[in-house]
């Protein structure tokens, strides 16, 4: 480490006086013009030598999507902070939005490719040894070639990310679907958004939020449902901070499973029984039919009325009691249409005496929360994130809270907005937007309809039938998938999901580690997902790439590749079309499309995919001169813009308008649709989106009738909960000094230093129960797994009785060897916040 | 690792090869001892900032602070009248600007949960070294 920290052992032993005095010789002889050198003057004033390169970013960690300026000098970033020109953070940033500047020289980083090798050959128990690209990718495509010969496309695999670049994404998602005709790739966003979008689908029929962030000053209450958004939406808590605290009007809501940092703004901070979110949304919905403030006129409009089916199941492997249970597990998305009258009906059974009990939520307390709602004057702002969407029944908590503003007609409007936060920079940008999901394509479109992909392959230039109808693996069965032996070849980028998936023992390591498989790793750091890997490919990150992300509003934003990355690392881009030129057509697809389709014949998927006389049309010299760009000079052509403009031929006139790509080069973003160079921030309305036409005043355009749905759906159990022997709930999560599993920011000192390691928080009256104290060593353990932690009983966390909080970005505790991967059945997201552990003290 | 193996009984899922894993020792399936909690820095010595814009990390223990709707502990001592008395270092004018960038007279409610930028340290060696070099290092190589 260059910087120097302070010498500790001095600094007590010498005062002020004395310091200024030892530098009064150096200060004196620069007084007096006697020459010294440069540097030891005490301050250079030389612009050559002190000038920075600044130029814009967006923030490589979370969904919020904040624009940082970079300062680099001798091809090194040096500097970072909050750009004051961008609308989301206007020259803020989080903790670890500062410390971007230390993220990428953490002095471990992957330089070159590892194979794990014995005697001179690839051996799966053998050690990782250091290979060239060309040794990489000539192992890599024999083993991918060998499955595909010997199973068919869907033996080989990919699990991407919501932090992949949005060409990254397309370029996946094309070598995957159409190159290798697999939808066997699914993004880490599966673990985090799934549900929201499943949400989004299902009540309108089009994803992502109608609102945008501006809704944050024009609120009049924000209520949080399952978001600790003080830490894991710093920036945007900034903005809701500054309007409660600015306009004394305004009122905060927080509901959570355990007390956290926003209950530090909260006017009304509730801690419910975990789960019991799904009968506290039907109350408000009943509080507002009951006390008579349905907005009649926009609900006869604008919405009609379903009753989803019911006891769907956990999303747990086939053979596990609850499914065989589950009556619906099969039809868990279904749902019939019903009267208003009977949706009433419906919800009356949730009182607020019956859900105050359910809940432990006090009466008063909830109906001052659905008076938010109820009231007409009150413009309201619903936020969530992992409390929601980590949820066996995520996609119900999502329509849920939809019913309510719907109900209500409080959305589209300033303030009046259902937001879903994102987590991950792109989890919007890419995994949605670009459609990296197993059931996904570009702009909302599902491989499992014949006019999606006739429209894909349209685009693409690919013969009929190229994309296969069946939906891939999602996360947790490409999982499930390596362990039967049914997955064999499989490519990890940008996400640590030996340390994200569930039950990681039971699992993950089994899969990976399955003699029957060939796993490859891309990442910038040895993670423990590379530690599982059988080859490693060391990777560019963040700005050592040209590179967009779109944000939870809807922004896309782009940068420049502003250094160069170490050693041989190159980029998932580089990586993924360099790889596709070790295919034929021949080795890939079926005889029967080649004879049908013999234009096709002997061409690399290279010069299929990507030099298609699309993605290769814009030369070198449209690329600018002031930024590097290493693929750029790999391939030939500017193919960042090639895969972008491509790809927003999928958007432009379907409601997901992308504005041409050099004008993100030069705006802080903007928010999709894009239309006649306009962004959108209210969509669904009138006068603000131009998609809604004359006259409309609302209309729900992602549906064929115009009309959001309102969904009938009940309260249902957890898919676990604590019993006599585990007899606590665990709930994990994420601390504000750490993005997800650690691997950046736990290699930045100041990071590290203020949150070192995992910890158990718990009552104090649990750990008294147990003979534990602060700092007692204990064992987490669940029917699962087990890891070992320290207890905490104070900070930022306060859980109630019965529940602990765990952090999972520590990989020295590995707290997904614990959790159940139990998933919501209709979005198949895992339920990362809820199963049964108990506690045993390491004597 | 053999006793790792023994203990969990998970032998045929055990990663072979030396680990290469730097924030964590031992095999994947093999859970060690939690370090102890380490001490929270109270030495009250500035640290040298990575670059100008950088927040300052706290160098003193705030354990039992209080920042909520009805107080903010902080500025007790680092508000622009406390450090008379204080003699803490006065939160920067950049706390008193708004979103617009216009100075308010008093600390901006935008600024006002200090542990979002400032957070302590404890007293433990980074896992991984970081190779970050200092502007002024650069200019002077």
């Amino acid at each position: 480490m260059t910087k120097k920290t302070s010498d500790k052992s001095l600094l007590p032993t010498i005062s002020r006086r004395d310091y200024i005095k030892a530098n009064a010789i150096a200060a004196a002889a620069a007084a007096a013009g006697i020459a010294v050198p440069a540097s030891a003057a005490n301050l250079v004033t030389d612009k050559s030598k002190t000038q920075l390169t600044w130029s814009k970013a967006a923030c490589r960690f979370c969904g919020t999507g904040c624009s940082v300026m970079v300062g680099t000098k001798q091809g090194r970033v040096v500097a970072t902070h909050g750009d004051v020109k961008s609308e989301v953070n206007r020259g803020l940033n989080c903790v670890k939005g500062y410390f971007l500047s230390k993220i990428m020289y953490g002095k471990d980083r992957l330089k070159t490719p590892l194979l794990r090798m014995s005697n001179g050959k690839y051996d799966k128990n053998g050690d990782f040894t250091p290979v060239s690209w060309t040794q990489a990718f000539d192992i890599m495509a024999e083993k991918w070639k060998a499955a595909i010969k010997e199973k068919g496309p869907e033996s080989v695999g990919m699990f991407g990310s919501g932090q992949w670049t949005v060409w990254e994404g397309y370029a996946a998602v094309k070598l995957m679907k159409a190159g290798f005709r697999s939808n066997n790739i699914d993004p880490n966003a599966r673990h985090c958004m799934a549900s929201a979008v499943g949400g989004f689908m299902r009540t309108f029929g089009i994803d992502e939020p109608m609102g945008c962030y501006d809704d944050l000053e024009a609120a009049d209450a924000f209520v949080l449902w399952g978001s600790n958004m003080a830490e894991m939406h710093p920036i945007l808590w900034t903005r809701i901070t500054d309007r409660r605290l600015s306009a004394p009007h305004v009122k905060v809501a927080v509901l959570s499973t355990f007390e956290h940092r926003c209950f530090d703004l909260a006017d009304n901070g509730m801690v419910f029984t975990p789960q019991t979110d799904l009968a506290i949304l039907n109350f408000i919905a009943n509080y507002i039919i009951q006390n008579g403030h349905v907005n009649e006129d926009f609900v006869a409009k604008h919405t009609n009325f379903r009753r989803g089916n019911t006891d769907i199941g956990y999303g747990l492997r086939d053979e596990h009691p609850l499914q065989q249970k589950a009556k619906n597990a099969d039809k868990a998305g279904g749902s019939q249409p019903m009267s208003f009258e009977d949706y009433a009906k419906f919800v009356s059974d949730y009182d607020v005496e019956s859900v105050s009990k359910l809940s432990g939520v006090p009466e008063k307390q909830l109906i001052e929360l659905a008076k938010l709602y109820a009231d007409p004057k009150i413009k309201v702002m619903s936020l969530w994130t992992m409390g929601f969407n980590q949820h066996t029944r995520g996609v119900w908590a999502n329509n849920l809270v939809y019913n309510i503003h719907l109900l209500t007609g409080k959305i589209s409007e300033p303030g009046n907005s259902p937001f879903s936060l994102t987590g991950q920079p792109s989890a919007c940008g890419t995994a949605r937007e670009v459609g990296t999901f197993s059931h996904r394509l570009p702009a909302d479109m599902v491989v499992t309809d014949p006019k999606h992909r006739a429209f894909a392959e349209d685009v693409w230039k690919l013969p009929e039938g190229t994309i296969p109808a069946k939906p891939g693996l999602h996360a947790v069965e490409q999982n499930r998938a390596l362990k039967d032996g049914k997955l064999n070849a499989y490519w990890v980028q940008v996400n640590n999901n030996m340390q994200a998936a569930a039950n990681m023992m039971e699992e993950t390591l089994p899969g990976y580690r399955n003699p029957d498989n060939f796993i490859v790793v891309s990442d910038a750091y040895p993670t423990v997902t590379a530690q599982a890997a059988d080859l490693i490919l060391p990777t560019a990150m963040w700005v050592e790439k040209e590179g967009a992300y779109g944000n939870a509003e809807r922004r896309t934003q782009f940068w420049h590749q502003l250094v160069d990355a170490p050693g041989e690392a190159k980029s998932d881009l580089w990586q993924l079309v360099e790889f596709s030129k070790r295919f034929t057509t021949e080795d890939v697809w079926s005889a029967d499309v080649l004879e049908k389709n013999p234009a096709y014949k002997g061409k690399t998927l290279y010069e299929v995919l990507f030099k298609n006389g699309q993605v290769d049309k814009f030369p070198l010299s449209e690329a600018s001169d002031q930024y590097a760009n290493h693929e750029n000079e790999a391939f030939g052509f500017y193919i960042q813009k090639g895969l972008f403009e491509e790809y927003a031929t999928f958007g432009r006139g379907h409601g997901h308008d992308l504005a041409p790509f050099e004008v993100y080069h030069k705006e802080r973003g903007l928010r999709w649709p894009v239309v006649d160079g306009k962004e959108t921030r209210w969509r669904f309305k009138e006068g603000q989106d131009p998609y809604v036409e004359k006259g409309k005043d609302f209309q729900f355009y992602g549906k064929k009738d115009n009309r959001a749905v309102i969904f009938a759906l009940p309260f249902e159990p957890a898919a676990e909960s604590p019993d006599e022997e585990y007899d606590l709930w665990l709930s994990t999560g994420r601390v504000i000094e750490h993005w997800h599993s650690g691997s950046m920011t736990q290699r930045v000192p100041e990071l590290y230093r203020a949150f070192p390691n995992a910890v158990a928080f718990m009552h104090p009256d649990d750990a008294a129960a147990r003979g534990l104290k602060r700092g007692s060593e204990i064992r987490v353990i669940s029917r699962r797994g087990e890891i070992r932690t320290r207890v905490e009983t104070r900070g930022r966390n306060k859980p109630p009785k019965g529940l602990i909080f765990v952090p999972w970005f520590d990989a020295s505790q590995l707290i997904n060897k614990v959790t159940l991967d139990a998933t919501d059945p209709i979005s198949q997201q895992t339920d990362y916040k809820k199963c049964a552990v108990k506690i045993i003290e390491v004597v | 690792m053999l006793v790792a193996l023994l203990c969990v009984g998970l032998g045929s899922i055990a990663v072979a090869g030396e680990p290469i894993t730097t924030l964590r020792a031992g095999a994947l399936e093999s859970n060690s001892p939690a370090p102890a909690m380490a001490k929270p820095i109270n030495s009250d010595i500035r640290e040298i900032r990575n670059f100008p814009e950088q927040p300052p990390t706290i160098p003193h223990n705030i354990r039992g602070y209080q920042i909520d709707l009805n107080t903010n502990k902080c500025l007790s001592c680092h508000s622009r009248k406390a450090v008379g008395q204080s003699q803490a270092p006065m939160v920067s004018v950049t706390h008193f600007m708004d979103r617009d960038g216009q100075v308010l007279s008093a600390v901006t409610p935008r600024r006002y949960f200090c542990t979002q930028c400032h957070v302590p340290q404890h007293d433990i060696k980074p896992l991984v070294e970081n190779e970050f070099i200092d502007a002024d290092d650069l200019t002077n190589k």
